[in-house]
């Protein structure tokens, strides 16, 4: 971490997005995380995912809980509001905010106790709500903030930084919500950045509910030999699904696949996910195909990062409330109250 | 000896739930309202679907006091089990209605009370062969029975069983023809009784609904747009009664599609988690709860308070601590309320006294809510929220407008108005905030539950935390001046004694105050509609050499929160608590604040004729 403030002031060339923002317009504070943090990449992530697809910073609402991952959020998008909310309760204020007004994009940043342990009941209503968002869990395996417990997530076995062995068998999040209809799931390692900007695109233009679930080595408390979420371990056993591309209505498809390599899924705004196969037999669009798939490579050792599921007719809270097609908090008392006549009206029944 | 009166007694139906019994009673509190006679029902029910007690206590008041007064003057009996109990709970010369089918030892009847036996179950026998069918007509069998007996219109029985079942015409005849069969068995066999329904002019426009679906239109009226809640006695009908006014009155009549949101959340916390996220993005919203989910809800309430976040909260109080009497009234959570969550925390409570209040004080509170950026309780309980009241029509002013409070538009920031979020401009606690996606450059900020400076920026500098916490205290200040102000009501010139309560002790209230005025013994009364108190509270209790508090509870927090936050001396309070789980009765304060006058040397110019 570093106590110094970045200069603002930009270098003339920096690359511009149609909106006409450098990279730089979409960086927050200095992190305040430790050197090497999984996290801060996942930060950079995010900000080049949100630079790329033009994404007008201000438009997007970034949630957490507590925790490492939870603070995240003022390291990232600093002309958007941000809700650093309660431990594990940030999908209800996620839920809340965007029922309130469907317009923005609701980026929700929770961690492996955030989301696994303290707020596993908010995590799993959230996704079989089915509420527009993208959901990214910074997964480390362990409590950072308080020095080194282990959490839900860890696998049984896992050696702790002092030598404690994980007796608990760990909660796979990316299979609670297949299970419980998140029309977006992926994984991904905080270590491959060409694969999660990918998958972090397509998260933020998947209209539903997108959860990523990245795994984020923790270098000052579970980055050591014998642990499954250090650097090391997870380099060794990721075994890639697909490689994704989104590609844009704003740009050409220019990378073209052997017949029978990719797949394709148009979504609602005109964007294309594009997904070239590097498992040959892996079909994103079968959602019990992929929980069998994720569990039997854990089963022999292997984390299967990618996107891992993607319902190409997803839906959504509002389309299941049938709310009115327009955000809610922009309605005044024409549109609210029914006035005088309908409350007389009303006595008159009640007589 | 034999109980006679007109227009004025109590009757109690006591039945076994689930048994289809409900409609048929309100039936007949109804049918008494259509002939303009007041009338005050009562639900006390178990915390169950089927099989256990339950009862329904109507009380018959030409002078139009609604309280529950106490004692029961004509018992009907359908409920084998809590027999002995309800025979014993009748006044002496009162009138027992029971089945009369199969024959009961006299020693289960009193000798000073009067029996009226009726068939009934041989009736249904022989008339119904499905035992459904035997099982709800009964009850319409016994309405038209004792309508006749207690001389009430039938035709307006008939009315309301036809306003009922209109489109349904299938199931009104049934009904009718069963009501008639009540009618002519009476009319051949029952001996007179001394107690009368005669028509008269005391209703007037008044109407008849339950609290939580009074509040629940206030929501609609007040603008809220999103309902988070998690099913609680009893204060599931309110989120129920909220969807259903919004389907009438919220459906966008071109697109069919809905104005509103309601999400059944999996818990309480979830539940406040999501108001406080549609608050923070400028909707409104509300959660309507009991006393358990104010428990789970504290941590997200402290939230709210701190990052300055409106949230409107119903709490449907019962009795606690814990699951305690989940179908019994009490006003117990008002120090849950007022101080809810971890740290120095306290919130603004209104104090409805009916369902007119409840709907106007709902609708009042996105405004305090919005106005003071802050939780808003609305704090009635199971008697008021569950319960058929008569009361004033409600009202709206259509020139009103919703106070959404110190927001700034993109027209505010785009001409450079000043903004910090937590920067106190205008210097009465309140700072302005902005909705997210507002402007491109100005206006974001960071919400937290971390303190921060002025600017929304995380500090843990003391000097800022602390100039943050008297902000707070500075704005709780001015919601005092923005909060309904209390009721007061004189006894006459000079009274020493002074009587303050809230709630859904008012009706009980109101007949206590006139009986002790009756005998010379009236005490000057506050209605307290409120917290943070208006300097008037605190005027009242200095003004009278002792006040009585009031409430349903066991503790008198009302008046723990008088004496702490009014630094009111404690002696010069003195709690008057009713805490069993039924509503307060007019006769219970009455004696009781009697009884301490007593004790101030204060003594009746003469005695009442009953007493509890």
């Amino acid at each position: 971490m570093t106590y110094l403030a970045k200069p603002k002031l930009h270098h003339p060339d920096l690359p511009k997005n149609t909106l006409g923002l450098t990279r730089r317009d979409y960086e927050g504070t200095v992190s305040t995380l430790c050197a090497g943090c999984g996290h801060d990449s996942i930060s950079a992530t995010i900000i080049q995912a949100c630079w790329e697809l033009a994404i007008q910073p201000h438009r997007v609402a970034k949630l957490s809980g507590i925790g490492c991952s939870s603070k995240t959020p003022t390291y990232f998008l600093d002309k958007s509001h941000g809700f650093n909310s309660v431990h594990g309760r940030m999908p209800s204020v996620l839920t809340g905010a965007n029922l309130a007004n469907r317009d923005l994009i609701y980026l929700g940043v929770s961690g492996d106790g955030d989301s696994a342990s303290i707020g596993l009941g908010q995590f799993a209503h959230s996704m079989r709500r089915g509420v527009n968002m993208t959901y990214i869990v910074e997964n480390n395996g362990v409590y950072g903030l308080t020095k080194g417990q282990f959490s839900a997530t860890a696998d049984r076995g896992s050696k702790a930084k002092r030598g404690a062995i994980n007796i608990e068998e760990g909660i796979d999040l990316v299979l609670i919500a297949l299970q419980l209809g998140a029309t977006y799931v992926a994984r991904s390692f905080s270590g491959d950045k060409g694969q999660l900007v990918a998958l972090i695109k397509g998260a933020l233009t998947h209209p539903g509910a997108a959860f990523l679930d990245v795994i984020s080595p923790c270098v000052a408390f579970n980055n050591h030999e014998g642990s499954t979420k250090s650097y090391d371990y997870v380099r060794e056993h990721n075994e890639a699904v697909n490689h994704l591309d989104v590609i844009t209505v704003h740009r050409e498809i220019t990378t073209q696949y052997e017949p029978g390599t990719a797949q394709e899924v148009r979504q609602h705004d005109g964007s294309v996910l594009r997904l070239h196969k590097l498992d040959a037999k892996y079909d994103a669009s079968d959602r019990i195909a992929a929980m069998t798939y994720v569990q039997s490579r854990y089963a022999v050792g292997e984390i299967a990062t990618g996107l891992l599921y993607v319902n190409h007719k997803p839906r959504d809270l509002h389309g299941s409330l049938n709310t009115v097609p327009f955000p809610l908090n922009q309605l005044g008392e024409r549109e609210l109250c029914p006035g005088a006549a309908a409350l007389e009206k009303l006595n008159e029944s009640l007589r | 000896m034999r109980i006679e009166s007109v227009n004025d007694f109590v009757i109690k139906f006591a039945n076994v739930n689930g048994s289809g019994s409900a409609s048929a009673n309100a039936l007949f509190a109804k049918a008494i309202l259509r002939m303009g006679v007041p009338v005050s029902p009562r639900n006390i029910f178990p915390s169950n679907i089927q099989g256990l007690p339950t009862w329904y206590e109507v009380r018959v008041s030409e002078p139009g006091w609604l309280g529950r007064r106490g004692g029961v003057d004509l018992m009907v009996a359908m409920n084998p089990q809590t027999w002995d109990k309800d025979v014993a709970e009748l006044e002496p010369g009162g009138y027992l209605f029971y089945d009369s089918t199969k024959p009961l030892p006299k020693a289960k009847f009193r000798d000073d009370i009067h029996v009226i036996g009726m068939p009934l179950m041989e009736i249904c026998n022989a008339t119904y062969s499905d035992p459904r069918q035997r099982q709800l007509f009964k009850n319409i069998i016994y309405v038209g029975a004792l309508a006749t007996l207690l001389d009430i219109d039938l035709a307006k029985v008939e009315g309301l069983i036809a306003e009922q079942y209109k489109g349904k015409e299938k199931l009104l005849e049934p009904n009718i023809k069963a009501l008639h069969m009540g009618r002519d068995y009476a009319v051949a066999h029952l001996p007179r009784v001394g107690l009368q329904v005669r028509a008269s002019d005391r209703v007037g426009n008044r109407i008849f609904l339950e609290g939580n679906s009074a509040a629940a239109l206030g929501c609609v009226y007040g603008g809220a747009t999103v309902a988070a809640w998690y099913p609680i006695t009893p204060s599931s009908s309110l989120a129920e009664a909220f969807a259903k006014h919004c389907r009438k009155y919220r459906t966008d009549p071109d697109s069919g599609k809905a104005r509103y949101a309601i999400v059944q959340a999996e818990d309480e916390l979830a539940s406040i988690g999501m108001v406080i996220g549609a608050a923070w993005n400028g909707a409104r919203a509300f959660t309507c709860t009991s006393g358990p989910g104010i428990s789970l809800m504290g941590e997200f309430i402290g939230l709210a308070y701190f990052a300055e976040i409106p949230a409107v909260i119903f709490d449907v109080q019962r009795a606690g601590p814990s699951t305690g009497m989940p179908t019994r009234t009490q006003q117990s959570d008002v120090l849950a309320c007022a101080y809810a969550s971890h740290g120095d925390t306290k919130h603004v409570l209104l104090f409805p006294q009916d369902p007119k209040e409840g709907f106007e004080m709902a609708a009042q509170a996105f405004d305090l809510a919005d106005r003071l950026q802050t939780p808003v309780f609305v704090l009635y309980d199971l008697d008021i929220g569950m319960n058929e009241r008569l009361c004033e029509p409600l009202a709206w002013n259509d020139a009103a407008r919703y106070d959404r409070g110190k927001v700034l538009s993109y027209q505010d920031l785009e001409a450079g108005k000043r903004f910090g979020r937590y920067l106190d401009l205008d210097a009465d606690g309140i700072t302005w905030r902005t909705y997210p996606g507002t402007h491109p450059q100005r206006g974001s900020f960071f919400t937290r539950g971390t303190s921060r400076d002025r600017y929304a920026r995380y500090t843990e500098e003391g000097s800022a935390y602390v100039d943050n916490m008297q902000r707070l205290l500075k704005k709780f200040e001015t919601a005092k001046e923005l909060v309904p102000a209390p009721v007061l009501r004189r006894a006459g010139k000079g009274a020493r004694f002074g009587v303050i309560y809230y709630g859904s002790t008012a009706p009980a209230m109101d007949e206590a105050l006139a009986l002790l005025e009756h005998d010379a013994m009236g005490v000057d009364a506050l209605r307290v509609r409120a917290f943070p108190f208006c300097d008037e509270v605190l005027e009242f209790v200095n003004q009278h050499e002792h006040t009585f508090v009031v409430e349903q509870n066991r503790d008198g927090q009302l008046r723990t929160l008088l004496v702490a936050e009014g630094m009111l001396p404690p002696e010069k309070l003195t709690p008057v608590l009713h805490y069993d789980g039924t509503p307060i009765t007019a006769r219970f304060i009455d004696r009781e604040i009697r009884q301490r006058l007593a004790a101030f040397n204060v003594a009746p110019l003469k005695r009442t004729a009953s007493g509890e």
